[in-house]
């Protein structure tokens, strides 16, 4: 029997402990009318061999398309030392670390990785995880609002230009709060929030959402949104690339007094791209908001000999304790992720995570510079950008980007599904795991699909 | 020592990340980072061996037996891991392209059909991260059908029986219910008529666990399912304790109109130290079109989303993609591994192994909080008489355990039940590791007759002794910062 080891003579055994007949008499107080009449769409069981089988024929059937596709998940390299460690039975197999004398490793693992986090955003504090970047941004929404005590109006203001999925994740996760998010529309010039065009008297709001980069890859200008958001008594709410993070401003710096909250999707720090999942959301705060941290939170501190240890803190805020009153209802998290992430970010260290920065932001532009002599190919905002950059064809872009995956090429995500204005535009990203060669393939493909349509 | 202390100025690994130097001005000089990070400068070797050696500080299912009550810790089996972690699985980018998705969408589309069989339940989506995401899809869900009839602004509130898990009542109010707490009688069941009382024009719905977070089954769930929908209330399965019945009985008959499911329990996904979880939601016919999206459907032989479009009652998106999609193969490659015989043999064995487990205990003396009940895949044991008579806790009883080389029981959960110890020893354990708990366990109780205080000053051969919560609450350091211990 898979996975079960009980062999006849034990099976006999144990029953005469329990003193029953049967194991089938073990759900005698099941009533006789509910019980199934078992499975019928559940396959037969298959062995390892056929599994293996299948599911090799299943991998290698979707291909390894040239990925110039970033929109919220991005192709770094992984260090091979990353999931060798990571899928250590000792952390792969480990429960929450509720039982903190057991749970050691996990601890520090976790006190580490908020400690990186910290560095990283410029903030005071993290917590040890959430889903994802878009539900961590839902998380950091409610978060404000409950922080926000001034603000009555359960209003967010929140960028047109923050990718569009975390946005209607948000609107998912916090609507049956009564929360609203308004969208600040962007220029359409530079594709960030103008800031000549923010209203003078934007009335009551508990905070503004900043991307940075936005989903266009372009930089907002943070510091002065952060000080005109909190000029109007909000919070400031920064929606971050951990990668970008080595080389852009960090939360806590921008304007007069930092963000106040700063999230985002943690896969860039050494998660595969994996169709999705399983990533993470990080979320850090200034000291002042840590009560109103949703997630688990862990603390350094003594045993009975003054030993230093970890243990998980603030648990009051958790609905384990806090039940209907908790700040959110998450319980699992992602700690396997946030294990992988923490190796990343010490193996690369502040050099490394720089390197991975520069060489992505070089290669996009590179990238960009060899699509733009493509006639009709030009860029459709101005002004900088980080690793990704959104490009106006002379074609649709749902016809061009078909044809490059029959060329094998993952080329890139059509806008125009998000914004209908903005038909015939793709967004590509091209980061450090690409060769010069690798752009000069998108670029002869690109130029065929639009120039010799098939 | 942390990671950081082990840092030495200008160390850096250079296999790792890319060499050259390259040109970043194109960064406006504002928008640029004033201070750098203060991240480790460690060698590949020090990360290596720091972490190797954390992990040694852990205790794990791959290293000791783990009952712990609700949370299924059975083994992980490794071909799980090692197929969900194919190239060809990895490098896959969520936006690919169709062609470039049949074979990872022919895996999640099974998948949905194996999870609607095993509950009964006309349709799953999978995109819930955890369970307590999955439970949200469902409390929102049910909010969203009342909206549609109308009666949104009546209905709200959501029923728990008092013995919940605390992510019940928390996820009623991140849906904006209020939340009304039913309680159980002697025997373990919900009070049926605490719960006439209790149901109303302003009732949305009930959440309940079956079995129960007591450990038994809920036996009179029809007639709750009928007084629930006569008030014109849903019912909500938390798919906790799933494992307990696979095969044997499924919640959409039990009369349920919701259901999550947590992969990482019954499906053997692994913990991971905390996650990451996945927390399918199925429904029956009332509530198909409040889905989350997206959902892979079928045309011919060829897969493909279905999305706003095809859903626009749909309660949205709950993750920037799909969910956790190599929590979800792995589900799915434990299914196929298990097959249709296998999975009523999990309930079966699982269900063996908590009888057995409390009659022995039974036996060694030790109080079982339902002992008239037949346990479920796990029971309760109640430590009321040895914490009063001898001063000895559930909190010591566990953290001796460990000294025994025994992960603790889940402790002082459920609420109701003063003192106690939930065990849940899973299929995927052999007769000895249990027999083995059991002597643990009957040395423990005479170590507390003859040394109780050395029983509560527990455990003593772990890397730390017991940790002081309260220093940690009150003076609070929750991260390393450059000059604090350097």
């Amino acid at each position: 029997m898979p996975f079960i080891p009980h062999t006849e003579t034990e099976i006999q055994a144990m029953l005469e402990t329990i003193g029953a007949d049967s194991i089938e008499a073990l759900f005698d107080e099941i009533p006789a009318a509910l019980r199934s009449a078992g499975l019928q769409q559940v396959p037969l069981r298959a062995s390892e061999m056929q599994v293996t089988r299948l599911m090799t024929q299943r991998a290698s059937q979707d291909g390894t398309p040239l990925c110039f596709m970033g929109a919220g998940a991005y192709e770094h390299h992984i260090p091979a030392a990353i999931w060798q460690l990571t899928t250590r039975g000792e952390y792969y197999t480990a429960y929450t670390p509720y039982q903190a004398e057991a749970s050691q490793g996990t601890l520090q693992l976790l006190y580490e990785f908020q400690s990186m986090l910290t560095q990283l955003t410029a903030l005071d504090v993290s917590n040890a995880s959430l889903y994802d970047g878009a539900s961590a941004l839902a998380e950091a929404v409610l978060m404000a609002v409950r922080a926000n005590r001034k603000s009555k109006s359960r209003r967010i203001l929140i960028a047109d230009s923050l990718h569009p999925a975390y946005r209607k994740v948000t609107h998912s996760i916090v609507t049956n709060q009564k929360i609203t998010l308004e969208t600040l529309a962007f220029d359409n010039r530079n594709g960030t929030t103008s800031i000549n065009d923010l209203p003078a008297e934007p009335g009551d709001f508990a905070a503004l959402v900043i991307p940075q980069p936005n989903f266009f890859g372009q930089l907002e200008q943070v510091d002065e949104l952060t000080d005109w958001a909190h000029r109007h008594g909000a919070l400031v709410i920064a929606q971050v690339n951990p990668t970008a993070l080595a080389l852009l401003s960090a939360p806590g710096e921008w304007g007069e007094n930092g963000a106040d909250i700063a999230c985002g999707e943690g896969q860039p720090l050494g998660i595969p791209l994996s169709s999705g999942g399983p990533y993470f959301g990080f979320l850090c705060c200034t000291q002042a908001l840590v009560r109103q941290m949703p997630g688990r939170i862990i603390g350094k501190t003594v045993d009975l000999d003054g030993k230093e240890g970890y243990a998980l803190t603030l648990q009051a805020r958790e609905q384990h304790i806090r039940r209907s009153k908790a700040t959110s209802n998450i319980c699992t998290n992602q700690g396997l992720m946030t294990t992988a992430a923490t190796m990343y970010m010490a193996l690369l260290g502040t050099h490394g995570l720089e390197q991975v920065a520069a060489h992505s932001m070089h290669n996009t532009a590179l990238l960009v510079e060899k699509l733009c002599t493509i006639k009709g190919v030009e860029r459709l905002f101005q002004g900088p950008i980080f690793h990704e950059c959104a490009l106006r064809l002379p074609v649709a872009a749902d016809t061009v980007l078909q044809q490059l995956a029959q060329r094998n090429i993952l080329g890139g995500y059509a806008l125009e599904q998000d914004y209908s204005d903005l038909s015939n535009t793709i967004l590509v990203c091209a980061t450090e795991t690409k060769t010069e060669q690798d752009l000069d393939d998108f670029a002869n493909a690109l130029r065929q699909s639009i120039e010799n349509p098939a | 020592m942390l990671i950081f202390e082990q840092s030495q100025n200008n160390r850096c690994n250079t296999a790792q990340a890319p060499l050259e130097p390259r040109d970043t001005s194109a960064i406006p000089e504002n928008l640029r980072r004033k201070k750098k990070p203060r991240l480790p400068e460690v060698s590949e070797l020090q990360v290596v061996r720091h972490y190797t050696r954390l992990s040694q500080k852990n205790f794990s299912i791959d290293t000791q037996f783990y009952p712990l009550g609700s949370c299924t810790m059975k083994y992980n089996p490794r071909a799980c891991n090692s197929l969900a972690m194919l190239p060809g699985f990895l490098a896959r980018h969520p936006y690919a392209a169709l062609e470039h998705s049949q074979g990872f969408l022919a895996c999640m589309y099974d998948l949905q059909e194996i999870l609607k069989d095993v509950t009964g339940m006309k349709a799953v989506s999978l995109t819930p991260m955890a369970g307590a995401q999955g439970e949200f899809a469902g409390v929102a869900m049910i909010r969203a059908y009342h909206d549609a009839n109308n009666e949104g602004r009546q209905r709200t509130e959501i029923l728990v029986p008092d013995a919940a898990h605390g992510t019940n009542p928390a996820t009623a109010t991140m849906c904006g219910f209020k939340t009304r707490e039913i309680p159980t009688d002697d025997n373990g069941d919900v009070d049926i008529e605490a719960l006439k009382q209790a149901l109303g024009p302003q009732t949305a719905g009930i959440m309940l666990t079956n079995p129960s977070t007591l450990g038994v089954f809920e036996r009179d769930i029809k007639t709750i399912a009928e007084l629930v929908h006569a008030a014109g209330g849903l019912l909500y399965y938390d798919g906790a304790n799933l494992n307990a019945i696979l095969g044997k009985v499924k919640p959409g008959d039990m009369g349920f109109d919701v259901i999550h499911m947590n992969l990482h329990k019954t499906f053997s996904t692994p913990h991971g130290g905390g996650g990451p979880g996945a927390g399918p939601v199925g429904v029956n016919e009332r509530l198909l079109p409040y889905l989350p999206i997206p959902i892979v459907a079928r045309d011919g032989d060829k897969y493909h989303w279905l999305t706003e479009k095809d859903y626009p009652k749909s309660i949205g998106r709950l993750s920037a993609f799909m969910g956790n999609a190599g929590v979800l193969l792995r589900a799915y490659i434990y299914a196929r591994l298990v097959g249709r015989e296998g999975m009523t043999r999990i309930a079966e064995f699982s269900t063996l192994n908590a009888n057995y487990m409390m009659a022995k205990l039974k036996q060694a003396g030790f109080t079982m909080a339902l002992p008239q009940r037949r346990a479920t895949h796990e029971f309760i044991l109640t430590l009321k008489k040895e914490a009063k008579e001898l001063n000895v806790n559930a909190m010591d009883y566990a953290k001796r355990l460990l000294d025994y080389g025994f992960h603790a029981p889940t402790t002082y959960f459920p609420l109701i039940v003063p003192e106690c110890l939930l065990i849940e020893p899973t299929e995927t354990e052999d007769k000895q590791t249990l027999d083995g708990f059991i002597d643990a366990m009957v040395s423990i109780a005479q170590e507390s007759r003859e040394k109780p205080e050395f029983v509560k000053g527990a455990p003593y051969t772990l890397p730390v002794k017991r940790l002081d919560d309260v220093k940690a609450a009150r003076e609070l350091n929750l991260a390393w910062k450059p000059g604090n211990t350097l």
